[in-house]
């Protein structure tokens, strides 16, 4: 579980291109690990992106729980394919502070915006074609901003929309508690 | 202006008069359906959320059909069940599908209509992404998270968007040997695998009133596979037969308004469509068979949600008859039922399993997801190198089957048998 504590997000991203599914974000042997249960949480976290081909820098270092990387930068679809839960918590446990895509499936960004897991934040431009993994980056929420640290280049992001209040509130429960639905 | 079958139900089960593609609502939930994979965790957080003690908000209207990881020695997949298990005692839910007892089912698609849970005009959640699939019967069907599902459970409401509406209207008649599997990849194909994202898939028209249920399953199966929030289709004398054979409570039909404005109509002539093949690793990779008869291949699979149920075995059986496979070729029914149908349907006065026998497919293992989704190790038909397979699943993407090196092309079952014979794809109309 890895919110921003305030409105600004700092890190270094990890960069994938489009249409990364769930059997990539979390291989469907791992699906049988419970998210509430807090040593199966940390194993999800471990297993973050471990479905991606070989050839890519693993998203999390053999032996290792969490991330070096704290955002990722993708293109289109991210998350597209299943409904599990486990895809969005996996990257929160593993570190994850926020997803800046082109465009989202639609279960994922809901499942995300549910949990609170991580800011499902999408960018006007395609941006996993001007950034490179390792690159160290600010996000500003409050201003819907992201800059390169690294190659000193600032690029808008879309507000979050309808989902807004409910990340706001911190996820589904919290706000289906301040709208008096529980 | 009118309202399509989607905004009509969701209007109803908003308690609203109507409303409109964007507009945020607080929907009350018909059926509520959960599996191994995803019931443990969503039953985790209802009792974190709403108290240890704490009931579900009808337990009538929760569907627990475990289905995915059955036949493992995985100590962790058999743990969950256990989870099921106890939940469904201590909350004295009516639809527990056990494991190792009678009840037991295999896959939930395509059990939860047999058992008569899916209703036209209901909205239906489910902790899995092609409960979409249940659109084919005239209700509004999505698959959501453990959390929204823990949400649904303590309290039987949920906040959704309306979608909007993409109508695709298919009409003319589908040539032989080219099934519902073919149109939905040829959609697919044409709108992209975030072609409908966010949006209602409405399917319409001749070609689809002539299709029976589980072919029109198929086809609202792999909405998702589009992006789509739902599938549906209007409710019409074929869904009425299905149903009212599966269950005794009362049916109400709803239908979108003639004057109903689509955000978008895509026309179909179907007489045009061929057998085709969605090659990997993307559902949209549209090729017609014919077109990549080079293809070699290790495997063939039969099975799952979209591709095994009873009228997949029936056309796979057609090819197969008198047939040897050059491939292993691997047959699951989704359900106890497929499974049992397999032995009392007849070709030529042939079960079934005996036209497989001969043809020398293996033997057909339980109904489960088993290879669909990979799974535990020990998966019946799961990839463990570098196998290039034709499937009747639904998705292709690195790493589906269990193996990142694995090479999976989807297809119908008929496309699917024809390839298991000659060992390459294959245009099921050279079996003509
Ligand atoms: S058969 Fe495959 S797609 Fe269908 S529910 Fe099971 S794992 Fe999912």
């Amino acid at each position: 579980m890895a919110k921003a504590d305030n409105d600004i997000i700092t890190g270094r991203t990890y960069v994938l291109g489009d249409n990364i599914d769930t059997d990539l974000i979390i291989p469907a042997k791992y699906l049988t690990l419970i998210p509430g249960i807090p040593e199966e949480y940390r194993k999800l976290g471990s297993y973050a992106l471990s479905g991606l081909p070989d050839e890519h820098l693993r998203f999390v270092a053999p032996g290792k729980e969490k991330s070096d990387f704290t955002v990722i930068i993708a293109g289109k679809n991210f998350g597209c394919g299943s409904s599990r839960e486990h895809a969005p918590v996996c990257l929160g446990a593993a570190g994850t502070q926020a997803v800046v895509a082109e465009s989202y499936a639609r279960i994922f960004f809901r499942n995300a915006v549910a949990t609170g897991e991580l800011y499902p934040l999408e960018s006007k431009q395609r941006l996993c074609d001007l950034f490179k993994t390792g690159d160290n980056i600010e996000i500003s929420l409050k201003e819907c901003l992201i800059t390169n640290m690294t190659s000193g280049s600032t690029f808008e992001l879309k507000p979050l929309g309808a989902a807004g209040p409910v990340v706001k509130a911190g996820g589904l429960f919290a706000y289906a508690h301040d709208e008096k639905m529980i | 202006m009118g309202a399509t079958i989607t905004e009509k139900i969701l209007a109803r089960a908003a308690d609203k008069n109507s409303v409109i593609p964007g507009d945020n609502i607080w929907v009350n939930a018909d059926i509520l359906l959960t599996h191994d994979v995803c019931g443990p965790g969503t039953i985790d957080i209802f009792k974190d959320k709403f108290g240890v003690d704490a009931k579900v908000w009808n337990p009538a209207k929760v569907v627990i059909i475990p289905d995915h990881y059955i036949f493992t020695a995985d100590k962790m997949a058999q743990r969950n069940i256990d989870i099921l298990r106890a939940f469904a005692k201590e909350q004295n839910l009516p639809h527990y599908y056990d494991v190792g007892t009678p009840r037991y089912k295999g896959v939930c698609h395509v059990a939860l209509p047999e058992e008569g849970h899916v209703k036209p005009g209901e909205v239906i959640f489910g902790t899995d992404s092609h409960t979409c699939t249940h659109g084919a019967f005239g209700a509004f069907a999505t698959g959501i998270g453990n959390t929204d599902a823990a949400f649904v459970m303590g309290t039987g409401k949920l906040l959704i968007k309306v979608p909007e509406t993409l109508r695709f209207i298919l009409n003319g008649i589908l040539p032989d040997y080219v099934a519902a599997k073919d149109i939905i990849l040829r959609i697919i194909g044409d709108i992209g695998v975030d072609g409908a994202t966010y949006c209602a898939m409405e399917f319409q028209g001749e070609a689809i009133n002539a299709l029976n249920m589980e072919e029109r399953m198929t086809i609202c199966n792999m909405a998702i596979e589009a992006g789509a929030k739902n599938g549906i289709m209007e409710p019409d004398k074929t869904t009425m037969n299905y149903l009212n054979a599966r269950t005794k409570e009362p049916l109400n039909q709803v239908h979108g308004d003639k004057d109903a404005k689509p955000a978008k109509i895509h026309n179909y002539d179907v007489s045009s469509f061929v057998p085709c093949v969605a090659e990997p690793h993307l559902p949209s990779n549209y090729a017609p068979a014919r077109e990549r008869s080079n293809v070699k291949l290790d495997r063939a699979y039969i099975g799952s949600c979209t591709g095994g149920k009873l009228t997949d075995f029936i056309m796979a059986a057609k090819i197969l008859k008198g047939q040897k496979v050059k491939i292993d070729t691997f047959l699951v029914p989704a359900t106890a039922e497929v499974a049992e149908n397999l032995l009392r349907e007849t070709i030529d006065g042939k079960s079934l399993l005996e036209v497989f026998a001969e043809a020398g497919c293996k033997d057909i293992a339980p109904p489960s997801c088993a290879a669909c989704l990979g799974g535990p190790e020990d998966t019946f038909g799961r990839a463990h190198g570098k196998e290039v397979i034709i499937s009747t699943t639904n998705r292709n993407f690195v790493n589906r089957m269990g193996s990142k090196q694995a090479s999976i092309y989807l297809a119908s079952p008929l496309t699917t048998a024809a390839s298991a014979i000659t060992g390459q794809i294959t245009d099921p109309r050279d079996f003509m």
